[in-house]
């Protein structure tokens, strides 16, 4: 099993690597952390029922209910796609080519970073939740855990797909806009900051393109403790869709013969 | 047997819709135990033949064994054998991780090609030893000197001691004492540990002083092969000028009746005379002038240097392309190094700083 081992290398590696400059990881929860201190208060005032389609009681726990699972998919989304810059860094800087010389598996070199974004995720994640518990988060216990399961899909699938396409433009100036001008506009479609169905249908109907507003809704729904209905699924249908495709993707590039 | 058999190995790039043949078709025969340099201008196709070679880049043409593994089906049998040293001053540097110690990116090159720890450990210290890098192993890799941090990335390319190593352009980058310091390392290569040794290069000095045997490749084609002495003969020979106190007019005809004189000129007033193998022809010149009793008052024996083999195989000097100087991307007759642009990257083919 060279392949586990090889991507446990990469991953042991990366992670060595990540927390010699482990500022990057800070800063990228203080961004969803400040949405929590600084935007969450907004939703508090909300009549009732509006951030959940009419099931709330408002107030404080509908709103966080809501917030919490956007602003995770936020982090999820900002911290994966963003991980692209480093490996143009590390390509400029030869490693890239210096392993892919090696025995070790091309698709290892893949799959252990984007263990460790996994991994950074899962912790920023955590540190979030607690934030969101702070602000007067409440939610069941399996829901929360449940919360890993798709953020830990999503990173796999973005991370894996930020990773291709920086390795084959191999150009900051190049990936940032092209970064840019994709999360953004999953963001805002995804409902983040507010729900969807607040919108005009045209909007909606967009809004059903981007994968990560399925995904969303699902943590919603079970926040507010529905695990299995045509929401839940749904999602995790798409969620698990979403990684095995960007995973296959992104392999791809890392084996070819001339990345 | 030999240890790289390549035969009409050829990689094409399609870079906005124009394609580019940046290796036409390269022929190589290295034995084992040789230290082969691979001599060429920027954008000759140097480094795509080094990248093709180490499975860093698929031949659009051609096949090779290297290191007892065929190249196109077994890949993975070749990074088993071979070690690596790529290129540290263009699109892509040496290899290590600023923010890795010295000693982690040894034990983690020993991991990547499965030697065991302990082993690694000792192979590491040994290599620390050999390439001058004593008391380094725990100091981040970015503190280091231009020069130890190459002698690092030879270092780690040799962890697994392949029996075949790549270098390209070892000293490129380096002061003129930490290059003659960089041969002594690579000849003891060889000595101490029998590796073969595929180094690129586009400095002549060090074609010169390093290397057994030299492929000349220009425009993407191998246009000569030999040691760098048989590359310069082929040249034109060699040159003897000398001065005999007023008896020039005497010892003209005598010396162009000598066997060993291909051409002979004067030049204010001292012979310039074109021989095939200077140091033999010394001698007989010397007799020659002895026997008729003429004096000579001084003698030289120049050589060609690889700069005019190049000149007379190229049609260009190598020097018009030395490192740094705007590389093949605004030089007259070169084409741009694709090598490690890839196919698809549009913008950036060609551009080194």
């Amino acid at each position: 099993m060279s392949f586990i081992s090889d991507t446990l290398f990469v991953y042991r590696r990366q992670q060595r690597l990540i927390l010699r400059v482990p500022v990057f990881l800070i800063v990228g929860v203080l961004q969803p952390i400040l949405y929590l201190a600084l935007f969450g208060p907004l939703l508090t005032k909300l009549p009732a029922g509006t951030l959940s389609g009419g099931a709330g009681n408002g107030g404080t726990a509908e709103a966080y209910r809501f917030f919490v699972p956007g602003l995770l998919i936020q982090l999820a989304l900002f911290g994966s796609t963003f991980v692209g810059f480093a490996i143009i860094s590390e390509w400029r800087a030869g490693i890239i080519e210096r392993y892919r010389v090696t025995p070790i598996s091309r698709v290892a070199l893949l799959t252990g970073r984007v263990m460790r974004d996994v991994v950074t995720l899962i912790v920023q994640s955590t540190v979030l939740i607690l934030a969101g518990l702070a602000f007067g988060l409440r939610a069941p216990l399996g829901a929360v855990l449940l919360s890993y399961v798709y953020l830990v899909l999503v990173a796999i699938g973005l991370s894996s797909l930020s990773y291709a396409v920086a390795l084959q433009l191999k150009s900051e100036d190049a990936f940032a806009p092209l970064v840019n001008s994709v999360v953004v506009p999953l963001i805002l479609l995804s409902g983040i900051m507010l729900p969807m169905t607040l919108g005009p249908g045209w909007l909606q109907g967009i809004a059903r393109v981007s994968p990560f507003r399925y995904i969303i809704d699902a943590m919603r729904e079970a926040y507010a403790g529905r695990y299995w209905d045509a929401i839940t699924v749904e999602g995790l249908c798409v969620a698990v869709g979403t990684a095995a495709v960007l995973l296959w993707l992104g392999s791809r590039v890392f084996v070819t013969e001339n990345a | 047997m030999a240890i790289i058999e390549a035969k009409g190995l050829a990689r094409d790039f399609t870079s906005r819709k124009r394609t580019v043949h940046a290796v036409r078709g390269v022929d190589l025969t290295v034995e084992e135990g040789e230290i082969v340099g691979f001599l060429g201008p920027n954008g000759a196709g140097k480094t795509t033949t080094l990248r093709m070679l180490t499975t860093l880049l698929r031949p659009t043409a051609g096949t090779a064994v290297v290191a007892g593994a065929d190249l196109l089906r077994d890949p993975l049998g070749v990074r088993k054998r071979i070690g690596f040293v790529p290129q540290a001053i263009g699109q892509t540097q040496g290899g290590t991780s600023d923010n890795s110690l010295v000693i982690e990116e040894l034990l983690d090159q020993g991991t990547a090609y499965r030697v065991g720890r302990e082993e690694t450990r000792r192979r590491a210290a040994a290599l620390i030893e050999q390439l001058d890098l004593g008391g380094l192993d725990q100091r981040y890799v970015k503190t280091l000197s231009g020069g130890q941090r190459r002698r690092l990335e030879i270092a780690l390319g040799l962890v697994h001691q392949p029996p075949l190593v790549f270098l390209d352009e070892p000293t490129t980058g380096l002061d003129p004492q930490s290059r003659s310091n960089m041969w002594e390392h690579i000849r003891r290569l060889r000595s101490d540990l029998g590796t073969t040794v595929f180094l690129t290069t586009h400095y002549l000095d060090e074609a010169d002083a390093l290397c057994d045997r030299l492929f000349v490749i220009d425009h993407g084609v191998t246009v000569a092969v030999g040691t760098p002495d048989e590359l310069k003969r082929r040249v034109s020979g060699d040159v003897v000028t000398l001065s005999v106190n007023g008896a020039t007019e005497a010892a003209r005809p005598l010396l162009a009746a000598s066997p060993v004189v291909r051409e002979i000129t004067e030049t204010d007033g001292s012979l310039r005379l074109t021989v095939d193998h200077g140091e033999e022809a010394l001698p007989v010149l010397l007799r020659t002038l002895d026997g008729a009793s003429i004096t000579m008052s001084a003698i030289s024996l120049s050589r060609p240097t690889l700069d005019d083999v190049f000149l007379t195989l190229t049609g260009r000097s190598l020097r018009d392309d030395s490192p740094g100087g705007g590389g093949g991307a605004d030089g007259a007759g070169g084409e741009p190094e694709l090598a490690s642009a890839g196919a698809t990257t549009t913008g950036t083919a060609g551009k080194e700083f």
